[in-house]
């Protein structure tokens, strides 16, 4: 082609036809190339390990949203102690409660955080710790309760400076 | 010995709901992380934490390396009796701590 096809000022006729062939060709092309890239991503992109982790806790069963809260700050400037509490909804009656708490994330070098075993015992479904995160990323709490259901919250969470950076001398 | 925080109140009405919170002094060493001369330094972390009210587990704990150094945990039992809580910490390399704190339940 050359190049009095291309810029865009010329009136209609054979040239702008000939410049349509060519924008319609490099377009189809464009798609061609992009089409074996393009997947279909959740709302949230979650790396597939963990939801490799989650399923491995889920099993076949249906993880809800809901019932649980994940407090944790969604800015944080050090990711190295990063204060992370996790309250499920539950009358904790020996009929009704939460029996595990887990943690996951998605850009540390482990989609693990914590899995904690609770029980009627504990009165209230509430736990808190400090955890690690490596970047910006999103964190998934999944609770299990007593009737073998799942339900789960997830938190975006803006890391300023992440944990594993530095080394120690 | 390591070193360990625990916070439990010392008196509980019977059928009450308190909070315990525990924090050990550990390293965490989460193993992914490399010297100065691009060494690698091994794993040390805690991986397992139990807690016991008078022998009768309460609230059991798997950790992984994503948990910040000198772990800190905050759960939640009923007082039902005067007695003791045991705390057990179990780690990389043997590591083991063991603390016991007494509660008095009216």
């Amino acid at each position: 082609m050359d190049e009095t096809t291309v810029p865009g000022q010329e009136g209609e006729g054979g040239r702008a036809a000939t410049r349509r062939d060519v924008l319609k060709l490099a377009g189809v092309l464009a798609v061609a190339g992009a089409a074996p890239t393009v997947t279909v991503r959740p709302a949230a992109a979650t790396p597939a390990d963990m939801q490799a982790a989650i399923a491995k806790v889920t099993g076949d069963a249906k993880l809800s949203v809901g019932k649980v809260k994940l407090d944790i700050p969604p800015l944080v400037e050090n990711g190295n102690t990063v204060p992370c509490a996790i309250t499920v909804d539950s009358p904790m009656t020996p009929a009704d409660y939460v029996k595990a708490i887990h943690v996951f994330n998605e850009k540390n070098p482990q989609p693990n955080v914590i899995s904690a075993k609770l029980g009627p015992r504990a009165g209230r479904a509430s736990i808190s710790t400090r955890i690690r995160l490596s970047d910006t990323q999103t964190i998934v709490a999944v609770a299990e309760l007593s009737d073998g259901s799942f339900w789960s919250d997830r938190v975006d969470v803006v890391i300023t400076l992440g944990a594993c950076l530095e080394n120690p001398i | 010995m390591a070193r360990a925080l625990i916070n439990v109140p010392p008196k509980a009405k019977r059928g009450e709901v308190i909070a315990i919170k525990t924090l050990i002094a550990h390293v965490m060493e989460s193993g992914f992380r490399h010297t100065n001369t691009g060494v690698a330094i091994p794993r040390d972390i805690i991986t397992g934490f139990v807690a016991t009210y008078n022998g009768e587990e309460i609230f059991r704990a798997d950790l992984y390396p994503a948990i910040a150094a000198n772990p800190f945990l905050t759960f939640h039992t009923v007082a039902t009796e005067s007695g003791t809580i045991e705390f057990k910490w179990t780690g990389d390399n043997g590591y083991s701590a063991t603390e016991q704190v007494k509660i008095t339940v009216e």
